[in-house]
């Protein structure tokens, strides 16, 4: 299996996406679309790593290992936020009173170096 | 590849000479050595903090360490042992030394990246040491915040950069390792005649790649907080103190896998070897090896029960946990699937494996019991939890790596090391191991806490129990120093397959010469075949016709 | 990864005589597709290693971003949004030019490599030098944890935001943008190094590995800002 070359064209298609991209993010960011923002914000970064590692990346063109690796990783990466957050969106509100540390009292900040 | 009994044939030991040749070497069996030389260091220095340990301990009264040394010594040991001994233990030094040999490759994937994750190991232990030479850390080879990020005033933020740095050595030994394995096998060496040493450095590497990062990451962010105070750990900032649990321990449990699945390898090929059979359930121990690697990463907030995650999250963490217990249970239950009605020879590694299995069913019961929210409650940072993990840690990981190293000296050196000596070494460790630890179960679940000085009187028998039991352990650790060391120049010269085992290993020469085989293995059949010889070495001419 | 030859090397005496006529084929691989096929999935390992490595900040991020909502929202908007956005542009027009490097390395044209690698390093050294303003606007600001005293006062949207939750996000986004550059300014030396080799000719249609290797891993720092620009620079903007 040789390496597959893409053409000049493709790139320049993939790169103009991406702007367009960037462009879109930029704009939904000033819409209120309440929670929808994260989503959309996260939504189009999303699209844009997936062209990078298609097309840029040549994963399209790769072995079926290339891809479990990142499957392995992206999985790895879900199983880090899933199960942390899974305990941190699951605490009690009243958890912690984080007005009662506003200020920070003198002893947190005596350490500072080694020794 | 005949071992002359006169002229000894050119191996990877004599091909060159000198210091030099050494310390720039890209042959993954001599990095394997230089591995094991550094680790031994690592283990003595460790095991002279334990010594310390078990010294205080034997009396109530803390008479012989000040609390704040006491501390250093406790953390010390558990940083140098787990970090700079138990992780690159098997792997790196046994795994990088065979890994190629059992593939029939000429050497891993990235000889260079090779020598250069020893290097790696080697800076981060010079750091660590250059902290415990100046002072020492006290803050539990945990580092929990927010003691360590704003109160500690000890070598945090060196010696956490040192463990960051031996950290990428991991790392770039499970890339080597998965690239190797998926890259460089032999033709004809499928996945499934692979040795399953083999697979349980595959699952091995996947958790290194995979989980050491994020420790990284985690104690660059406690160097950040102890130097900007950035507020993420610090609750005083509003911060949050179990974060850092959280990213410790998803990979500080899991690189428990690291040190045992490796270990899990050696005991299967042991037992295949001194039982001349076919492992029985093959499949299912490769698969569990993954198995574990995977669902090791679901299990960690069993470490953080009382650490005040949130009940619905600890009721998951604690099924999840148990969860594990069924891989490691279809591994031991087919190791004795095995056993059953084999006629067994009673080698040194042998002992050392079933020693293994014995150990590590304790060790792991143990985990399940721990895994139990209630129990767990009753004996967190009790000498409970300190006996369950060394069974695994020590009574596994360490058998394992004995064992293995047992097994394969004659093929690493080339010569035999004295039978008796060998037998009683592994007597003494098991003796000593459960004489030491088992009476740690019991103090534990009476109450006494871990990581004190000094202690209430009636825990005193068991103590001086324990600690006697620590003097032969060390008598059975110090014991291979010097009967291996005595037979590198002195023991006699191994043939080449000495215990008649099957393995691509034990069809070159001992020692093995520079590029492993003379000629490309082609393997024909699968793993621990005794019945048929499934190894050829076509010479060139005939690859050619 | 090795890039000297195996001449004084014991152990390629039996490999060598093979290998005698293949120019930069390491001793242990059989062949270039091999070798090509090994690098390769050793820089995506890398790569897998990488993504894990920035996802413990990612999870630091998501739990004080929803811990403190208003605090991001209201620190965020004291990032400049026209550099971040200039900066986004500069650096997927990095990732296109390397792109465009590796594509020329496979062809074998290496002069046209070797320029597009100077075109890389360039984008790369703009976007660190657009960073570097933002960094001293902050230092300026007394937005830097640690580094002066920390100081903030601000209602947002009629809420008063507490310092320490605005420390938080602040001691994020220097973790985040200050590790991106980092290996940023890591992946500039690796290519001036790679331009080295480049300009002596040293790499084939056959054997291109080392530019695949790099142009990967400029492409996942590429990735990881393509994440890191909405979420620091446009939390709340509407």
């Amino acid at each position: 299996m040789s390496a597959h070359i893409s053409s000049v064209k493709l790139y320049i298609a993939i790169f103009l996406a991406l702007m367009v991209g960037t462009a879109l993010t930029v704009a939904a960011a000033f819409i209120d679309m309440g929670a929808l923002n994260n989503v959309v914000a996260m939504g189009i970064a999303a699209i844009k790593a997936t062209l990078v590692v298609l097309f840029f990346m040549h994963v399209r063109y790769s072995s079926r290992l290339t891809s479990m690796i990142v499957g392995a990783a992206v999985l790895f990466l879900a199983l880090l936020f899933g199960l942390t957050l899974m305990d941190n969106f699951t605490r009690p509100a009243d958890f912690v009173d984080h007005t009662l540390f506003d200020t920070p009292p003198a002893s947190s900040t005596a350490v500072t170096g080694e020794h | 590849m005949s071992t002359a009994s006169s002229a000894p044939a050119r191996n990877y030991l004599n091909s060159s000479y000198g210091l030099w040749s050494w310390l720039t070497t890209k042959d993954h069996k001599r990095i394997g050595i230089l591995y094991a030389i550094t680790i031994t260091v690592f283990f003595a220095i460790g095991g002279l903090m334990a010594t310390l340990i078990r010294l205080e301990l034997a009396t109530p009264a803390g008479d012989l360490l000040q609390p704040d040394t006491y501390n250093r010594v406790f953390t010390m040991h558990g940083i140098l042992m787990v970090f700079f001994f138990l992780v690159p233990s098997i792997p790196a030094t046994l795994g990088n030394f065979l890994l190629p040999l059992m593939l029939g490759a000429k050497d891993v994937a990235f000889p260079k990246l090779n020598l250069a994750s020893w290097y790696c190991l080697v800076a981060g232990g010079a750091l660590t040491l250059w902290a415990l030479i100046h002072g020492g850390v006290d803050t539990g080879w945990t580092f929990y915040t927010p003691y360590s990020s704003s109160y500690s005033n000890t070598w945090v933020n060196v010696t956490g950069i040192g463990v960051f740095i031996a950290g990428f050595s991991s790392i770039l030994t499970g890339v080597n390792f998965i690239a190797t394995i998926h890259r460089m096998r032999a033709p004809g060496m499928t996945w499934f005649r692979m040795p399953l040493f083999v697979w349980a450095h595959y699952a091995t590497a996947l958790i290194q790649v995979l989980g050491t990062p994020v420790i990284a990451i985690t104690l660059l962010l406690l160097v950040l907080e102890r130097t900007f105070h950035i507020g993420i750990f610090d609750p005083t900032l509003g911060g949050d103190p179990v974060l850092f649990q959280h990213l410790f321990w998803f990979y500080s449990h899991p690189a428990v896998y690291i040190m045992i699945l490796p270990s899990m390898g050696v005991v299967s090929e042991i037992i295949a070897a001194f039982t001349r059979k076919r492992v029985f359930g093959y499949r299912f121990i490769a698969f569990s090896s993954l198995g574990i690697a995977i669902l090791g990463f679901l299990v960690w907030g069993h470490h953080l029960f009382v650490a005040g995650i949130s009940t619905y999250s600890a009721l998951v963490f604690s099924v999840l946990s148990m969860l594990v217990a069924v891989p490691s249970a279809i591994k031991v239950f087919n190791w004795s699937a095995t056993l059953y009605k084999a006629s067994v020879s009673w080698e040194t590694p042998m002992l050392y494996a079933l020693g293994f299995i014995g150990l590590f069913t304790i060790g792991g019961l143990t985990g399940v019991m721990l895994a139990t929210l209630g129990i767990d409650l009753h004996v967190t940072d009790t000498y409970f939890v300190i006996a369950h993990f060394h069974y695994v840690m020590v009574g596994g990981a360490i058998m394992g790596y004995l064992g293995g190293l047992h097994f394969w000296w004659p093929k690493i050196t080339g010569r035999m090391y004295p039978v008796f000596w060998s037998k009683l070494a592994a007597l003494l460790v098991f003796v000593g191991f459960n004489l030491t630890f088992f009476p740690q179960f019991i103090l534990g679940y009476m109450g006494m806490p871990r990581r004190y000085h000094a202690y209430p009187p009636e825990f005193q028998v068991l103590n001086v129990m324990s600690s006697a039991g620590a003097t032969v352990l060390a008598v059975g650790y110090m014991l291979p120093l010097i009967y291996l060391a005595w037979s590198m120049r002195y023991g006699r010269k191994a043939p080449e397959n000495p215990w008649g085992a099957v393995g691509l290993e034990w069809e070159t020469s001992s020692p093995p010469p520079p590029e492993n085989f003379v000629h490309t293995p082609v393997v024909t059949g699968e793993a621990y075949d005794y019945t048929k010889k499934v190894y050829a070495f076509p010479t060139q001419e005939a690859e050619l016709v | 990864m090795s890039s000297t030859d195996h001449t004084g090397d014991l152990s390629a005496a039996h490999a060598g005589a093979a290998h005698a006529a293949l120019p930069r084929l390491e001793h242990h691989f059989d062949s270039y597709e091999q070798q090509r096929e090994t690098a390769s999935l050793g820089m995506w390992l890398f790569i897998g290693q990488e993504m894990l490595f920035f996802g413990g900040l990612f999870t630091a991020y998501i739990i004080f971003r929803h811990l403190f909502p208003d605090a991001f929202a209201a620190a965020s908007h004291h990032l400049d949004i026209r550099l971040g956005s200039f900066n986004t542009v500069v650096l997927i027009g990095s990732s296109l030019t390397m792109a465009l490097a590796v594509r020329a390395a496979q062809l074998g044209r290496q002069k046209v490599c070797g320029w597009f690698l100077i075109a890389t390093m360039v984008l790369g050294v703009t976007f660190l030098g657009v960073k570097a303003i933002e960094y001293h606007a902050k230092y300026v600001e007394n937005h830097i944890p640690g580094v002066t005293q920390f100081h903030w006062e601000e209602n947002f949207h009629g809420k008063q935001i507490p310092q320490n939750q605005a420390r938080i996000f602040y001691g994020l986004y220097f973790a985040m943008t200050g590790l991106h550059a980092l290996h940023m300014i890591v992946g500039i030396g690796i290519l001036l190094w790679l331009l080295y080799w480049v300009r002596r000719g040293r790499f084939t249609p056959d054997n291109y590995n080392y530019v695949e290797g790099v142009g990967l891993y400029w492409h996942f720092v590429d990735i990881i800002w393509i994440f890191l620009f909405p979420l620091l620079y446009l939390i709340g903007r509407h």
